[in-house]
């Protein structure tokens, strides 16, 4: 029985089934929001990881990778984004069913009263810093920081592992090479937070919760921060062995375990499978298919959108910020339009041009 | 006892420190916030709503406040530490063993996982509430650039253990530079950069070898990262940190509904 459910298990933590697991699952917490913000919700979500936790725990190999010093941070991590997930989705609830009944919502309602900083603010900081204190020390004391063996650069240690922020950054690279998950991409992640509020020119929901009168912005966020930031930065830790090879939380980690390399680039596809031709020499022509693909992506799905269902956008964003918002958008659109095509088609490169180190 | 915490109170030298009597009139309160310097940060009063444990999650205090933690055990293991290749991992040893209070480096490590955590979850909160909408645009912005600090801070101090997981962490996160779009020797339009058959950009110039200081993990990265770690970084935080508490006040303290 426990041997079935460890099978089941890892066979549900496999990238693909995990990755669209999760896509469904934030789907429903957003629709039947109502059901989800209940408190025995997340009480129960809560009882049942931990049943899980004191149960996969006894898992030899399950055991090795939970409490490996510098994972235990990322259980914290995972645990908190659950529930503050939770606590927001409430909150915007609660004030939305607030709103439809024409009263005020819970900020504005309290909003309107002043409390002295000292002692209602000052206590509230004193109280959550000495927790955190009492927190640090007792897991400074129990848990030691890792330290291994001392460096030795001609050993390479398999796998080999980014700090684990980083570790979604290092998992984009089973779909990107270094110059777009390493460095392009992180760089408009960077700039497309900094441009958040210059491109939401939506006024409402400014200092309190709501989901009904900003649903995109939520989404949107909800999307980018959860479903691939956390997510992967899991992914990364716990389900990535020896290889970068995938394994189930209760899979040994075997340096051995093989993956076929069976992917194909888009060039292959056009030249050889669809015109039955030989693939050309020139990389420009060997490759214009892709750059014909990407450059369309870029260039022509704005004015397309802009033009038809987004028509309404355009005229409420201006056509500056409209462009630089769906720019952004579709170099994160990148992302999951390419895993798909490697979980479908095999495909490895849109454009591959090793030659000059440009491969998208 | 009331007799003689009166005369204590009425000593020139307690008057000289305390220029008010207990927080507990609405004029002491405000005394007590006026002329203190760390609590005036905050004003006197503030909007009930904002300060709910649940609306603010408190995460942005936290993270001011696991940045003092990191100041002051960071700078109680520099002490005891030499960043040189021959000393780094005896050192780490030996603040271990060694040294009265030897769970510094623990507090020093979890704190700054705990730190990059909390301002994760900071920025998740302030978005959720829309409080980057005008007048807080810029102030967002700050945000951004403090979490990327947080992270670089934490990038640089990982490596100074100099075990096998410091290193090649370091390698690996560090390979991405080598990748940069003409700045670094395997990236895409480094190899137009040349002239006569001269490569302008190659493994001993490019964005990886001046982030390492040199092709490799070496020496020159550790001393290299310990002075950002330790100098440069917290010095660049520090100052945004202070951006960014006057601007939260300055645009309305704590957000809320107008």
């Amino acid at each position: 029985m426990g041997e079935t459910l460890k099978g089941v298990i890892d066979w549900l933590f496999e990238p693909t089934r995990y990755f669209l697991g999760s896509v469904l699952l934030l789907a429903a917490v957003l629709y039947f929001r109502r059901f989800f913000s209940k408190e025995l919700v997340i009480i129960a979500v809560f009882a049942l990881a931990g049943a899980f936790l004191a149960w996969a725990v006894g898992d030899h190999n399950f055991h090795k990778i939970i409490t490996k010093g510098d994972n235990i941070p990322i259980v914290i991590l995972l645990a908190s984004v659950v529930f503050f997930s939770w606590l927001a989705l409430r909150q915007a609830v609660i004030n939305d069913e607030r709103k439809k009944k024409g009263e005020a919502g819970i900020e504005l309602e309290l909003g309107k009263q002043k409390v002295f900083t000292w002692p209602d603010l000052v206590y509230t900081e004193f109280i959550c810093i000495l927790l955190f204190t009492a927190l640090l020390i007792v897991w400074s004391i129990v848990v030691e920081a890792p330290l291994e063996e001392p460096a030795a650069l001609a050993r390479t240690p398999n796998p080999s592992k980014a700090p684990w922020y980083f570790l979604g950054l290092q998992e984009m690279l089973v779909y990107f090479d270094p110059w777009i998950a390493g460095v392009v991409l992180p760089g408009f992640i960077i700039v497309g937070l900094c441009a958040i509020p210059y491109l939401d020119t939506n006024p409402k929901g400014n200092g309190y919760y709501t989901f009904d009168e900003r649903p995109f912005a939520w989404t949107f966020f909800w999307v980018g921060f959860v479903l691939f930031w956390v997510l992967f930065v899991i992914l990364g830790t716990f389900l990535r062995g020896p290889n970068w090879s995938f394994f189930g939380p209760f899979e040994f980690w075997d340096v051995h375990k093989l993956e076929p390399l069976v992917n194909v680039d888009l060039s292959t596809y056009f030249w050889d499978g669809l015109l039955d031709k030989n693939i050309p020499t020139n990389p420009l022509v060997r490759e214009a298919p892709g750059i014909l693909a990407i450059l369309g992506w870029f260039l022509v799905i704005p004015p397309l959108l802009g033009k038809t269902l987004l028509k309404g956008l355009v005229q409420r964003m201006g056509i500056v910020r409209f462009n630089v918002f769906m720019h952004l958008l579709l170099w994160f659109a990148l992302l999951p339009t390419k895993m798909l095509l490697r979980w479908t088609v095999n495909l490895k490169y849109i454009i591959g041009i090793p030659e000059w180190f440009f491969n998208v | 006892m009331q007799k003689l915490l009166q005369a204590v109170r009425d000593t020139q030298l307690w008057r000289s420190v305390f220029r008010h009597g207990y927080p507990d009139t609405p004029r002491n309160r405000t005394l007590a916030v006026l002329s203190n310097t760390f609590l005036h940060l905050h004003p006197v009063k503030v909007r009930r709503s904002g300060i709910r444990l649940s609306y603010t999650w408190c995460m942005g205090g936290l993270t001011f406040f696991l940045f003092l933690v990191e100041t002051i055990t960071g700078l109680l293991l520099m002490f005891y530490y030499r960043p040189t290749a021959q000393y780094a991992y005896e050192d780490i040893i030996g603040i271990r063993e060694h040294v009265a209070l030897g769970v510094m480096r623990e507090m020093h490590r979890w704190a700054a996982h705990m730190m990059v955590i909390t301002v994760w979850l900071h920025m998740y909160r302030v978005f959720l509430t829309g409080s980057y909408k005008p007048p807080r645009e810029f102030n967002w912005n700050v945000g951004v650039i403090l979490l990327v600090l947080t992270l670089l801070l934490s990038f640089t101090g990982y490596l100074l253990p100099w075990d096998q997981l410091a290193v090649w962490a370091i390698t690996v996160g560090s390979n991405m530079a080598r990748a940069t779009p003409f700045l670094g020797h395997e990236g895409p339009g480094a190899s137009l950069l040349s002239f006569g058959g001269l490569n302008f950009v190659h493994a001993g110039d490019d964005a990886r070898f001046g982030l390492l200081a040199g092709r490799f993990v070496g020496e020159g990265a550790l001393l290299r990262f310990y002075v950002l770690h330790c100098v440069g970084l917290p010095l660049a935080a520090a100052t945004l940190m202070a951006i960014h508490f006057w601007r939260v006040r300055k645009d309305g303290g704590i957000s809320g509904p107008l």
